[in-house]
This record gives structure tokens, C-alpha cells and sequence, in this order.
């Protein structure tokens, strides 16, 4: 086996165990880091599959950003290293064997299809990530770039409109 | 090159994807299950990373399918937690059992 292919297979060893993890722990906190080593082995991956403009994107935002913003809603929410409640072996066992059967089927569905796979090489350059993320030609993404800054603004000023506290009542 | 098949990078984010809906069946804190969200939507992400590159090498479209995703997933973020912080000044909970209100 090749070096490369099992820098992948330790780095999907890695995304599943703390992914695993972090779904089954009951401190909360312990939780948000086993996400955070999750996001970074994903980010890993995308180095590996050599799309390093998304690792480095996935890095900032989901790494730096969301499971930031995680931890804090953790700190103004409740005590970091207070337990969740036990959940019902019922509930567990009914869950378990749902994923394990949408996970049968799909991995079946998946290993019967033929990909057509094309033996090109495959170039993600910043430069050309850029020139067609900002191009108004026919293969550019200009409009939804500009959508998405919209859907920002008005995410950001929501944001502040559920969350701030309103004033008390008395004159 | 392609040395490791493009099934196997499938599988992994079936995995992932499952994964993350054992925690939405079974959590009921609001801030894990939003992490669950973030674990499904990043399968989601390896998916179009994995068909961009092993079936059309040519074109760029799945890597700003992922951008677009990742920039819609940090907006749905900050609005759930701000949410969740309003629920929490108003219950004093974040359990999705004790927002009831709505339910008919």
C-alpha cells in the first residue's frame, strides 16, 4: 500500500473516532472538542485530495470561527463542565439501528454504482478559484457571490436583532 | 494519483453522515445537535470535493458548491446560537423538550 493511501486511511480513522466521540460523550464541552479535532481532520483531508484554498477556508471558518462561537454559547449557557442527563436505552438502540441500516444501504447503493472516473489532472489553483469566483462570463459565480454577501449582511443583523436584550418597561 | 477509490472516500462521508444523524436522534441539548448539524453539512462538503475530483478534474464546480456551503453553514451558526441564547434568557434551558410553547 502506497504512503498515500494510508495517510487517508489514518485520516478517516481520526474523523470517525472524534466524530463518534463527539456525538457520544455527555459533557458537553468535551463534545466541542472532539468536533474541533473532527473539523481538523476534514481540513486534513481536503490537503490530501489537494484542494488547499478549502482546507485553508475550513480552517478559518469552521475551526476558528463556528467552533469558537460554539464554545462560547457553551460558557453563556449553561456550567462548561456540568453532564448532559443520560439518554433512554430505548432512544439509543432505536437510533442505532436506523443509521445502521440508511449506512448498509447507502454503502450498498455506493459499491454497486460505476463511476465514469476521468484520469485528468485535476487543477484547484487560488488564482483560478479566484478569476472564476469574480468572472461575469458564463461559467462565473459573480451573482451568487454577490448573493451571499447579502445573505451575511442580513444573517449578521438578525443575529443582533434575536439576541439583543430588550429594554425593561418602567419609565 | 488516485490511488485510494473514490468508494472508499464515499463511504467515509456516509459514515460521517450517519454519525452526525445519531446525534440529531439522540441529543437533546440544542448546542449539540447543532454540532451535529456542522458534522453533516461537512460530509456533505468531502462529497462534492471527492465527485469534483475524481469524475470531473477539469472543472471547479464542486470546490464553490463547498465555499457556498461553508459561507450559508457559518450564517446558520450565528443565528441558531443567537436562538439558542434567547431561548436560554427566556427558559433558562437550552433542552429541546422544555421549549414547548409552539407545539400544537
Amino acid at each position: 500500500m502506497a504512503n498515500s493511501s494510508i495517510i487517508f486511511y489514518i485520516l478517516s480513522a481520526l474523523i470517525l473516532t472524534t466524530a463518534i466521540l463527539s456525538v457520544t460523550t455527555l459533557k458537553i464541552f468535551r463534545a466541542a472538542i472532539w468536533l474541533l479535532f473532527s473539523l481538523i481532520g476534514i481540513a486534513g483531508l481536503y490537503f490530501w485530495l489537494s484542494v488547499e484554498f478549502i482546507a485553508a477556508v475550513q480552517i478559518i471558518v469552521y475551526v476558528g470561527g463556528i467552533v469558537v462561537l460554539i464554545i462560547f454559547s457553551i460558557f453563556l449557557t449553561q456550567q462548561s463542565g456540568k453532564g448532559m442527563q443520560k439518554n433512554s436505552l430505548r432512544r439509543i438502540i432505536a437510533a442505532t439501528i436506523a443509521i445502521a441500516i440508511g449506512f448498509v444501504m447507502t454503502s450498498l447503493l455506493i459499491f454497486q454504482f460505476d463511476f465514469k472516473l476521468e484520469n485528468k489532472i485535476f487543477d484547484s489553483g487560488i488564482a483560478k478559484i479566484g478569476t472564476q469566483m469574480l468572472s461575469v462570463e458564463k461559467d462565473g459565480f459573480a451573482l451568487p457571490f454577490e448573493v451571499v454577501s447579502i445573505l451575511l449582511l442580513a444573517a449578521m443583523v438578525g443575529c443582533i436583532v434575536i439576541a439583543i436584550k430588550s429594554k425593561p418597561q418602567e419609565k | 494519483m488516485n490511488e485510494v477509490p473514490l468508494t472508499h472516500i464515499l463511504v467515509l462521508s456516509t459514515a460521517l453522515f450517519f454519525i452526525g444523524m445519531f446525534g440529531l436522534f439522540t441529543r437533546r441539548n440544542m448546542i449539540t445537535i447543532l454540532m451535529s448539524v456542522e458534522l453533516i453539512l461537512n460530509s456533505v462538503n468531502i462529497n462534492f470535493v471527492a465527485f469534483n475530483k475524481y469524475l470531473f478534474p477539469e472543472k471547479l464546480d464542486g470546490v464553490f458548491f463547498v465555499l457556498f456551503i461553508i459561507a450559508i453553514a457559518a450564517a446558520e451558526a450565528a443565528l441558531a446560537i443567537a436562538i439558542i441564547i434567547n431561548l436560554y434568557r427566556n427558559h433558562q434551558s437550552i433542552d429541546v423538550d422544555d421549549a414547548t410553547e409552539m407545539k400544537f
